[in-house]
């Protein structure tokens, strides 16, 4: 190579050329496309549920009592539907919600690396892994057959699914709080509670808040755990989660979706956009929580 | 050139005693506040990694004392030691004796709350809690109890002004701690150690990631903490440590070449002046003069 004397050789500043730059353009196009493929599917759920179930949506479509499925749309609703997720979903969230939480503090706060510790994770991924249905059969042989069918059943049935998932998700929030923090606090002279109650959850709470409300919004749309634990088939509301069969709104789909009339089909789609709806503002009071109690994060 | 690795290694396993005035030694120099920490023949070990052996010094009451030395020579061991930090790290463990005012630390019936509640920690990278301003300050008052607004406000604003933030932040109590700059994050750091009124700061390097003014400005603040506390403050920054300390302990790392075997030692404590200007180690010397380190 010649030395230019009094010049200096122009850099080569532009993009790489040839196959790196083909690279480049096909893994961005390869994403973009993945992306299309991903938002396809959603769109058409979306749009058909819409479609076909936003028209029967109004008040009282929401609250009053199932009709005979015979009579057409206009009359009557799903409201014992409606009442009965909610409570069914409240109840598995208290259940589970506390006790997951909990386990996922002990596991990553007080167990170590013991053996109790990671047995009770191991087990807890296991849990994540078991169909719904076999919760429901589960809590169906545990309670149903002593107790009968109840929304308590069903919410132990949806709480048993809800566990892992909060505490996997609370685990990884915990495990997210730098050591540093803790060791701050523990400098001040305060005890393993202290520092776990006043300085770990508050920094996790975020994340675990938004974690929790993902599993309630997953539990809330689950069917087959409450065919074995709270029975469906109920038309009017039943406000006693204790005892007695109890409806929800995928039970309603399931059954509806399966009728020979126009009317019931009907309130089957409006009961799907209604636990879609449901699922929905779950997600965005996640989005809320999360940015509330993340407000000294940043 | 000296290669003190070279010496160090044939004074295994016992090398460092001949250079330690230990605690017993009658200090002459200078005059001396009273023996706050009294270490004797320390050794600490992870697992089996032994990161320091057999230490023994003396910390003199409100007086701000250096711990200087390179990496992996034990310094923060040591100085984590003295609130029983150390204890939190699974697998670590104490030999030989620590006593604290008299009374031994690693005792049985020693709890270290109560240990850390006296001996206040500031660590090398900042760690505000993701709180408040005015809660992070507030957090040790309020886990010893205190619950009264108007003595926690008092609290709050003596502490922040004693660590030279009270006038960048006093208009902003209610915004995030993690919203400071690295240097008033510290500052937030050493205000919240010292609103619980400790009788011993520790500092664990606590102006390596900041810029020389901000440095300066803790550098400041320690010397007016040391009419009220003992400090013990572990640092890279040889200047910094002739600036604020009054007297140094030199850490160095002792290899053993044929059996891998690494572990830091106290290699010479005594007055700044005299470890700086005249030590008696060679090892010391090599650091102090920057041949080494």
């Amino acid at each position: 190579m010649t030395v230019l004397t009094g010049q200096h050789p122009k850099a080569d500043l532009r993009e790489p050329r040839s196959w790196r730059r083909a690279k480049n353009r096909i893994a961005t196009v390869l994403m973009v496309l993945s992306f299309v493929l991903v938002i396809i599917p959603l769109g058409f759920v979306l749009f058909t549920v819409i479609a076909k179930g936003a028209s029967i949506i109004s008040w009282q479509f929401l609250t009053s009592s199932i009709p005979p499925s015979v009579l057409p749309a206009n009359v009557g609703g799903l409201g014992p539907a409606v009442l009965g997720t909610l409570l069914i979903t409240a109840l598995a969230t208290v259940i589970a919600v506390p006790l997951g939480i909990l386990a996922a503090i002990y596991l990553n706060e007080y167990g170590g690396k013991g053996f109790l510790a990671r047995f009770i994770g191991f087990m807890s991924d296991v849990m994540t892994g078991v169909p719904s249905i076999i919760m429901g059969l589960f809590i169906f042989t545990i309670w149903v057959l002593h107790f009968g069918y109840s929304g308590l059943a069903g919410a132990l049935a949806l709480g048993c699914l809800m566990l892992p998932v909060v505490i996997r998700s609370t685990y990884e929030m915990l495990r997210l709080v730098p050591d540093s923090l803790r060791e701050g606090a523990y400098a001040l002279g305060a005890t393993k509670a202290r520092v776990t109650v006043t300085v770990v959850l508050p920094a996790a709470l975020g994340g675990i808040v938004s974690g929790a409300l993902l599993a309630v919004a997953r539990a809330a749309g689950e069917t087959a755990p409450l065919l074995f634990t709270i029975l469906g088939g109920t038309s009017t509301v039943n406000l006693n989660v204790f005892s007695g069969p109890n409806t929800a709104l995928p039970l309603q789909i399931f059954s509806n979706a399966s009728q020979p009339y126009v009317g019931a089909q009907a309130r089957g789609w409006g009961a799907a956009l209604a636990l879609i709806a449901i699922a929905f503002i779950l997600l965005i009071a996640a989005r809320l929580v999360t940015a509330r109690f993340s407000r000294y994060s940043r | 050139m000296e290669q003190p690795e070279q010496t160090v290694a044939t004074n295994l396993p016992r090398p460092a005693s001949a250079f330690q005035p230990s605690a017993f030694q009658p200090q002459a120099d200078g005059p001396q506040g009273e023996t706050i920490f009294d270490v004797r023949n320390v050794s600490i070990s992870y697992g089996a990694f032994k990161a320091v052996t057999d230490v023994s010094l003396a910390i003199h009451e409100r007086e701000i004392t250096a711990f200087i030395g390179s990496s992996g020579s034990g310094k923060t061991t040591v100085l984590r030691a003295f609130n029983r930090m150390n204890d939190l790290i699974p697998g670590a463990r104490l030999e030989g004796e620590m006593q604290y005012r008299g009374q031994s630390l690693y005792s049985g019936d020693v709890s270290p709350i109560a240990v850390r509640r006296r001996i206040g920690m500031v660590f090398q990278k900042p760690n505000p809690f993701p709180k408040s301003i005015y809660d992070n300050v507030a957090y040790g008052p309020r886990i010893n109890g205190e619950r009264n607004k108007g003595k926690l406000n008092e609290i709050v604003e003596r502490s922040l002004r004693r660590a030279a933030l009270w006038d960048e932040v006093k208009n902003r109590l209610s915004t995030s701690g993690l919203s400071l700059s690295g240097g008033q994050a510290q500052r937030l750091c050493i205000a919240r150690t010292i609103a619980v009124e400790p009788d011993v700061v520790l500092m664990d390097e606590p102006a390596s990631a900041l810029d020389p003014i901000a440095t300066g400005a803790i550098e400041d603040l320690m010397r007016e903490l040391k009419s009220q506390y003992t400090i013990i403050i572990v640092t890279h920054n040889m200047q910094q440590a002739t600036r604020v300390s009054d007297r140094t302990a030199f850490f160095s790392v002792l290899t053993d070449p044929d059996s891998d075997f690494r572990t830091g030692v106290l290699v010479e404590y005594g007055r700044t002046e005299q470890i700086f200007q005249d030590p008696h180690d060679p090892r010391t010397q090599a650091y102090v003069t920057g041949r080494i380190g």
